[in-house]
């Protein structure tokens, strides 16, 4: 219901009273801003700590094996741990409701030559879930798939540094390159958010690796993505048990936490959601102080301007304004001042934070921004009240007797 | 058009009740110039305003146009107002932001006329009342008399039933009163019945009737020898 003469009205009445727009208008500009400037800062802090893990899958856990430093069973310390391919197993057949990723790993160092160019990179022997746990980002092609590790066969992935060292601009995909005077097929070509590091790795099947490098069944870690399913106290128990379980079938003693030890994502992210839950709390405790001190603004302005017109509102009902067509004009021109002034701070909040950018990133602070739902949501309520603070007393005045509004000045 | 039988109305003040009107009875016809006349205090405001419906009555019966007066809220009063009362008020009460002619197209725009249609009519009027040119003046532009003729310009503009006008010359000196008063007389001759309020004897000498109010209650209800005059043509 679009009624331009009843705007017309309201635009008179703003036009006439022009500071306390300007006023109730500040208000909630300023309100929103700072609204949207806290949000956006708490969330650059979690965006800081969420990327500081970014470059495993976040359910991840880490199985290494060492030295043993303890005798047990009759074993000297100094020993050696080794895991193979039946540990592996293992953990499949005893928890495979509690994985949902599963890989070895196997670390080779090897050269590798593509016709003039050459150079030395390390090699990841895997399974092909360790795409997941690693969260590669294949580029071209593919990643190692179980075809592979059934049949030994001779490919690899190779990062992006590699493939730019070794190709430059040139097609990769469908090369052989010789690693350690063998001849590998190039399968695909991969990415990681992990940094430069990360993409001067080559992945190779991990029965592959075993076979032609040693002949035997070692593997050097296990990587496991757990069940997302499970809580992380669950999670945290599931390594725990885990880890008393893997040290039993190797003869470690309990105790020792050289000769295995599992690293744990649950517990990182335990911290991290504890941390997010104060940030939080704290946001949500601040941004409503913002919020109601905004509110409590527009409603003392709101009160004091419907004061001040009573008596315009007088003679408005004696020329035979309905009480619902005061309250009316009331409420839009709250409405029309608060739904601008609001979208101008939320515009200037937003510029803000882009402004920003990575400028903070020293002080934790990476990318601030705002989703627009909570930014929308806060305008929304600043309206709402605006409408509030504009209706309650609108409707007391409306309801007041024209004679009684006629006498005021 | 105005009937008004055994009229109360006490306005309390802290615990004590004070009682203004004390029990009018008055019937004013259609057509009719009457002026109500008595010292401050004497209750002929308050009479105005519940027979402009801008305050409401404690005991008695009041007809307006015949139609009993009783349990009106704000709205069904709004309507009313609208429809058949037209207000000119001592301080005029024109809306300081509007032009003359928006003032006087203001009861047209309640009434849910278009723009251009009450602007077309507002300023007809405004030219009735002889301020066409200063028709987009804003009213601290005008002079007191400039300001009540827009005001009678905005009671007539919804061709109301009554013209109510509370001490209409209160705040002009004595040659705006006569011209205002003209203009008043001229609206009664076109049919409209017209109720002033006035304390000063010439104003009321120029309707047709005088009821006098002391204290409370009538004391006198005559014609003027104008209405005689009136009779004989």
């Amino acid at each position: 219901m679009f009624d331009l003469d009843s705007w017309r009205e309201i635009f008179q009445s703003i036009n006439k009273n022009k500071l306390r727009t300007i006023l109730s208008g500040f208000t909630i500009s300023f309100a929103i801003l700072l609204f949207t400037l806290l949000f956006g800062i708490v969330n650059g802090l979690q965006n800081f700590f969420t990327q500081a893990f970014v470059d495993d899958a976040n359910n991840s856990m880490f199985v290494r094996v060492w030295k043993t430093t303890k005798p047990y069973k009759g074993l000297q310390s100094g020993r050696r741990i080794k895991l193979r391919n039946k540990d592996l197993d293992y953990i499949v057949d005893n928890y495979s409701d509690k994985i949902q990723y599963i890989s070895a790993r196997k670390y080779l160092s090897a050269q590798v030559v593509y016709k003039n160019n050459q150079d030395n990179y390390n090699i990841r022997a895997v399974h092909p879930d360790h795409r997941y746990l690693e969260k590669t980002i294949i580029d071209e092609g593919r990643f190692i798939n179980q075809l592979d590790l059934n049949q030994n066969n001779k490919v690899i992935v190779i990062g992006r540094l590699v493939k730019k060292d070794l190709f430059g601009e040139r097609v990769a995909l469908g090369k052989y390159v010789n690693v350690n005077n063998i001849s590998y097929k190039i399968v695909g070509v991969f990415s990681d958010e992990g940094g430069d590091r990360e993409e001067r790795n080559i992945y190779m099947p991990i029965t592959t690796a075993q076979k032609l490098y040693g002949n035997n069944d070692f593997i050097d870690n296990i990587l496991i993505g757990y069940n997302p399913r499970l809580t992380i106290d669950r999670a945290l128990s599931f390594g725990n048990g885990l880890e008393r379980d893997l040290k039993q079938r190797l003869d470690i003693h309990p105790d020792d936490q050289s000769a295995l030890f599992i690293s744990n994502m649950a517990e990182a992210n335990k911290g991290v959601g504890q941390l997010t839950t104060a940030l939080f709390f704290i946001v949500i405790f601040v941004g409503s102080g913002t919020l109601i001190a905004g509110i409590i603004g527009i409603s003392n302005i709101m009160i004091f301007s419907i004061k001040e017109r009573t008596k315009e509102f007088g003679i408005r009902k004696a020329l035979g304004a309905k009480p619902v067509s005061i309250i009316g004009m009331v409420v839009k021109e709250s409405l029309l001042i608060t739904g601008l002034a609001g979208y101008l701070g939320l515009l200037l909040g937003t510029f803000i934070l882009d402004q920003i950018g990575d400028g903070l990133e020293k002080y934790f602070i990476y990318n601030p921004s705002v989703s627009t739902g909570i930014v929308v949501g806060a305008t929304i309520i600043l309206i709402l009240a605006g409408l509030l603070a504009g209706y309650l007393p609108a409707k007391r005045a409306a309801q007041i007797k024209p004679i009684v509004a006629l006498r005021a000045d | 058009m105005i009937r008004i039988e055994g009229l109360h109305k006490s306005y309390p003040i802290g615990k004590e009740s004070l009682h203004v009107l004390k029990g009018l009875d008055l019937h004013i016809k259609e057509g009719e110039f009457v002026s109500i006349m008595g010292s401050s205090g004497s209750g002929k405001s308050t009479l105005l305003n519940i027979v402009g419906l801008l305050d409401s009555h404690d005991v008695g019966n009041y007809y307006l146009n015949g139609q009993l007066i009783q349990n009106l809220n704000e709205k069904k009063a709004a309507v009313l107002r609208n429809k058949f009362l037209g207000f000119v008020f001592q301080s005029f009460n024109l809306i300081s932001y509007k032009t003359a002619v928006e003032n006087v197209a203001l009861p047209l725009y309640y009434k849910g006329m278009g723009r251009k249609e009450r602007l077309k009519i507002a300023q007809e009027y405004l030219e009735k009342v002889e301020l066409g040119p200063w028709a987009n003046h804003l009213p601290n532009e005008l002079s007191g008399g400039q300001k009540q003729r827009v005001a009678i310009a905005r009671a007539l503009v919804t061709k109301p039933k009554v013209i109510l006008a509370d001490e209409p010359t209160g705040a002009l000196d004595s040659k705006t009163t006569d011209s205002v008063m003209d203009l008043l007389k001229g609206i009664n001759d076109e049919g409209m019945t017209v109720f002033v309020i006035t304390h000063e004897e010439d104003v009321a000498e120029q309707t047709n009737r005088i009821v006098r109010l002391k204290d409370g209650v009538i004391i006198s209800d005559e014609y003027t020898k104008k209405h005689d005059l009136k009779k004989v043509y």
